[in-house]
């Protein structure tokens, strides 16, 4: 392992040749595969098994069919290529470009390495303690903290697979946007005295070893990735898929207009009440929203209700209860469950 | 004798690494003291950002990640269990 004091003078090495001719097939039989999907399943179902065009079972059957290995797909590529652009970002490279930056800009910057920063929510309090205690802004800190899970490459891959490239880049952007203007909201505020005690108490240790990584290393990580995510998600997602087709067979269109359409002011405060104590991985929701889009549900309630599950979770809340008082938890809530409703009714309203 | 810590408060990803290091001191047979520690004071006194972390006679080998086995049967071999 390296050690602190050497310096190299080349910082990022290039990839192999054999590395990159191996990266270029998997590319080319996965492009495959994925292009095969629709006339392959529309032939499974309607040839092979025999069900007939249009009839509940059978557009339920090449639903189910068609997106369960779409979804993989995507899901494997996305995690696989975030992960390598992970392995370039650091916790502790985040915490040293952040140190010091005025607000508005740390906000802007937090919200989008909160992107690309390696994050898993059982390091929201080393996280929290570590950047608080090196200078980084209280309300910067947070925009980190919401985009960080909000904007996580589960939920992006799948509403691209669902709804399209633009409602991904939407949730995106107004993912981004809530991070930063909840964080900068909270940092206003003042709130450091709601911070326990003992954080401002702890003398923080230095020098940790920046890792040198090769592309092999890179690779290996991000198929790692892969295999551990997909492994831990692929039932939700199949689960999520099956209900999913059942509603696009079988109910009619239309019917969750009158709860979920527009019409329906109060639909928004209560799509992100109900969301905000649940607790889901992005996998399973998302299969199920796109179906209830479908069947006349409006487009920012239903975003509104999966930003509220995917971006405030129950156990989040819990572990940052170490670190955070009673009161900044509810701000904290409250700001960012403001910011996620503010977004529906936009979507509603411009949608 | 090698003071082996895992840095975490209890998630899955930090049960995970004890689970596999455990594994490896028994499978090697390794001369190591296995600890978990969760106090999150404790833990700030590492230089660690993200958990799980694992740290070996006081110094952080990993964090916010899980090691590869054969890693760990490195570093541990540097350290002097094997």
């Amino acid at each position: 392992m390296s050690s602190q004091t050497k310096v190299s003078t080349c910082r990022y090495n290039y990839p192999s040749m054999l590395l990159g001719l191996k990266l270029g097939v998997v590319a080319v039989l996965w492009y495959i595969a994925y292009s095969a999907l629709l006339p392959l399943t529309q032939w499974l179902t309607y040839s092979v098994l025999g069900l007939t065009r249009g009839s509940q079972l059978g557009e339920s059957i090449a639903f189910f069919l068609y997106d369960v290995p779409k979804i993989l797909l995507l899901l494997s590529a996305m995690i696989f290529g975030i992960s390598i652009v992970r392995t370039f970002f650091s916790p502790e490279r985040t915490r040293a470009l952040l140190g010091g930056k005025r607000q508005g800009l740390g906000n802007t910057l937090a919200a989008m390495l909160g992107i690309v920063t390696p994050f898993c929510s059982c390091s929201a309090v080393p996280l929290f303690i570590g950047f608080v205690e090196s200078g980084v802004p209280l309300g910067v800190t947070f925009s980190f903290l919401i985009a960080a899970p909000l904007i996580n490459e589960v939920a992006v891959v799948l509403l691209y697979g669902l709804f399209g490239w633009r409602v991904a880049a939407l949730y995106i952007t107004s993912g981004l946007t809530i991070a930063i203007v909840a964080g900068f909201i909270i940092g206003k505020l003042n709130l450091e005295r709601y911070v326990e005690d003992f954080v401002w108490q702890l003398q923080l240790a230095h020098g940790g070893a920046q890792e040198q990584l090769t592309w092999d290393i890179r690779v290996e990580r991000a198929w790692g990735s892969v295999k551990d995510i997909v492994g831990k998600v692929w039932l939700y997602v199949v689960a999520g898929i099956a209900v999913g087709a059942a509603i696009h067979g079988y109910v009619p269109e239309s019917a969750l207009a009158g709860i979920m359409g527009k019409q329906a002011w109060w639909s928004v405060p209560a799509a992100v009440l109900l969301g905000v104590p649940l607790y889901s991985n992005a996998a399973g929701v998302i299969p199920i929203v796109s179906v209830l889009i479908e069947k006349g549900a409006s487009l920012g309630t239903v975003l509104a209700f999966m930003m509220a599950v995917v971006g405030l979770s129950l156990p989040e809340m819990i572990i940052l209860r170490r670190v955070l008082k009673p009161q900044l938890i509810a701000v904290f809530v409250g700001v960012l469950a403001g910011a996620i409703m503010i977004t529906g009714y936009l979507f509603n309203f411009i949608v | 004798m090698v003071t082996v810590k895992i840095l975490g408060s209890g998630c899955a990803n930090c049960r995970r690494l004890e689970a596999m290091v455990q594994k490896v001191v028994t499978a090697k047979r390794l001369d190591v003291r296995l600890e978990e520690v969760t106090d999150y004071a404790e833990i700030m006194k590492y230089p660690i950002l993200s958990t799980p972390g694992l740290v070996i006679d006081e110094k952080l080998v990993s964090a916010g990640r899980i090691p590869a086995e054969s890693e760990i049967v490195q570093w541990l071999s540097a350290a002097g269990a094997v």
